[in-house]
């Protein structure tokens, strides 16, 4: 799998891609492979404040339940409404299947994610690592 | 999402390398280390399904299996057990549990009857020890000898409405005149004597088959019982989709529904339990328990908002009061619907009741429905 390079990642497996002031925000390839069918998506609403390192929403496969997040703060600004009838496409395509856009309070904030390369890295040490 | 480290204590079945080689993710499950599904024949959801529409195969070696043999083999199995084994025939099985003198769960067990005086309990993975250590314990008064083999069995479950298909294909054994819950001995891709039981745990018709435990011969087995199933759709299956097929089924399981907490009455499994029995561990308790009323009583729930209930997530009443908590919840593959089971007030059991399941602090509605979530259609 190759990690688009304009999108930036946290080890907590969500990706950003920022334009300009506001940015998209999704999870990544390698989380929705390793959570499985996904089958339900809870996303904040439109206009919530939300901050980075901290829970925005989470994601359920059909086994677990996982936290969403915040790859940078700022107002929630569109959500993919889509998702809440049909989230697997998140498992079709996590880089497309966009979660939520929202206003940067501090586009600064991006710089400390990590790159595709730096991102790829990482999770092939997790996929080591890993029993499965 | 952080990976479970693997520790020397994780027991594996005969077919572990296999499930490794067919890129099943691996899990810790009651000490053993199994598959939980196989994302390269797409997961949980699509092996569930297959397991509805055609076929699924399991390894559930895991499983543990007890030997009654003896001159007072029944007697004993009749003190251990809430069922009334002297009604098998010889090769029919029932659904039974051994339970502790409070009438709670020590475990839920299929008793077969192998031959005159000979009886096999096939018990939990998790509660092997626990559960052969009780037998002994409460069964030294009688003349039999009791075994434990679950080490000496790969245990492998071919379910589905296709199930039959397969395994006739390999045995020559007349699958057609083994009835559910019965079982036979026959020769089974080449090996001799092989037990085959028309039993399982995901509410459709299949058959488990025993045969020994060795490496290669469980590879070779499990292999041609895949290959046999190819032109029915048959998928390797793990521990996911068992656990969504049975939870759709109402199937309880060990640690969930049924406890060393909870009895009999409240687990709504009063049509396996034999009253008129005269004696058995936990029928005084039962009696008693029964005329004192239940205090909670097992429901099934769907979700009407937009929600999964898991297990252990607290049931409110529509006002917001705890009033139980949910057993088993999650995403019913084949259903399309968010399904629960919890325990609940007897008040609020009733079908159409509205209790809300709080998740991640939120009230969220959900209603009472009948169970089982799925039967199987009646087939030709």
């Amino acid at each position: 799998m190759s990690y688009p390079s304009d999108l930036k990642y946290t080890k907590e497996h969500e990706w950003i891609k920022a334009n300009g002031a506001t940015a998209t925000i999704g999870i990544t390839h390698y989380a929705q492979a390793s959570l499985g069918d996904i089958v339900f998506v809870d996303l904040p609403k439109i206009g919530t404040e939300i901050s980075v390192g901290k829970a925005f929403g989470s994601v359920e496969s059909v086994k677990a339940v996982s936290d969403l997040f915040a790859p940078a703060s700022g107002q929630i600004t569109e959500v993919n409404g889509e998702l809440a009838t049909a989230p697997e496409k998140i498992n079709q395509d996590a880089h497309e299947s966009w979660m939520v856009k929202i206003t940067l309070k501090d586009p600064g904030e991006l710089n400390a994610l990590l790159s595709a390369a730096d991102y790829e890295k990482f999770v092939a040490e997790e996929a080591g690592n890993a029993v499965f | 999402m952080s990976a479970v480290e693997a520790t020397p204590a994780v027991r594996k079945t005969a077919l572990n390398a296999v499930h490794r080689q067919m890129g099943g993710r691996m899990v810790e499950f009651n000490g053993w280390d199994m598959p939980v599904e196989y994302p390269s024949v797409g997961g949980i959801i699509a092996e569930h399904n297959a397991v509805r529409n055609g076929v699924g195969i399991f390894d559930v070696s895991h499983m543990g299996d007890i030997r009654f043999q003896g001159p007072q083999a029944l007697a004993a199995v009749q003190h251990i057990s809430m069922n009334d084994a002297s009604r098998l025939a010889i090769g029919q099985a029932q659904y039974s549990a051994m339970l502790y003198p409070q009438g709670t769960f020590v475990d839920d067990v299929i008793v077969h009857r192998l031959g005159e005086d000979d009886y096999l309990l096939v018990i939990n993975a998790g509660t092997r020890e626990k559960d052969f250590k009780w037998v002994r314990e409460n069964t030294g008064q009688f003349n039999c000898h009791v075994e434990h083999l679950s080490d000496d069995f790969t245990q492998i479950a071919i379910q589905g409405p296709k199930g039959v298909n397969v395994l006739q294909k390999l045995t020559d054994a007349d699958l057609s005149a083994v009835k559910f819950y019965w079982l036979t001995h026959g020769t089974v891709c080449g090996l001799k004597n092989i037990l085959i039981a028309r039993t399982g745990y995901t509410a459709e018709d299949g058959f488990e088959i025993y045969v020994p435990t060795d490496e290669s011969t469980s590879a070779m087995v499990w292999n041609k019982v895949l290959e046999a199933g190819k032109e029915f759709g048959a998928l390797p299956c793990g521990l996911g989709a068992r656990n969504t097929l049975r939870l759709e089924g109402r199937l309880a399981l060990y640690g969930h529904e049924i406890s060393d907490t909870i009895n009999v009455w409240e687990a709504g499994l009063d049509r396996f339990i034999k009253m008129d029995k005269p004696e058995f561990m936990g029928r005084e308790a039962l009696e008693k328990a029964k005329a004192a009323g239940l205090r909670r009583t097992l429901v099934g729930l769907e979700m009407v908002e937009r929600g999964i209930a898991r297990d252990g997530y607290k049931v409110l009443a529509d006002g917001g009061r705890e009033i139980g908590y949910v057993t088993s919840g999650s995403y019913a593959p084949f259903l399309k619907k968010n399904i629960a089971l919890a325990y609940v007030p007897p008040e609020l059991a009733n079908v159409g009741s509205v209790v809300k399941v709080e998740i991640r602090g939120q009230g969220v509605k959900a209603q009472v429905v009948p169970t089982p979530f799925y039967k199987r259609p009646k087939r030709a």
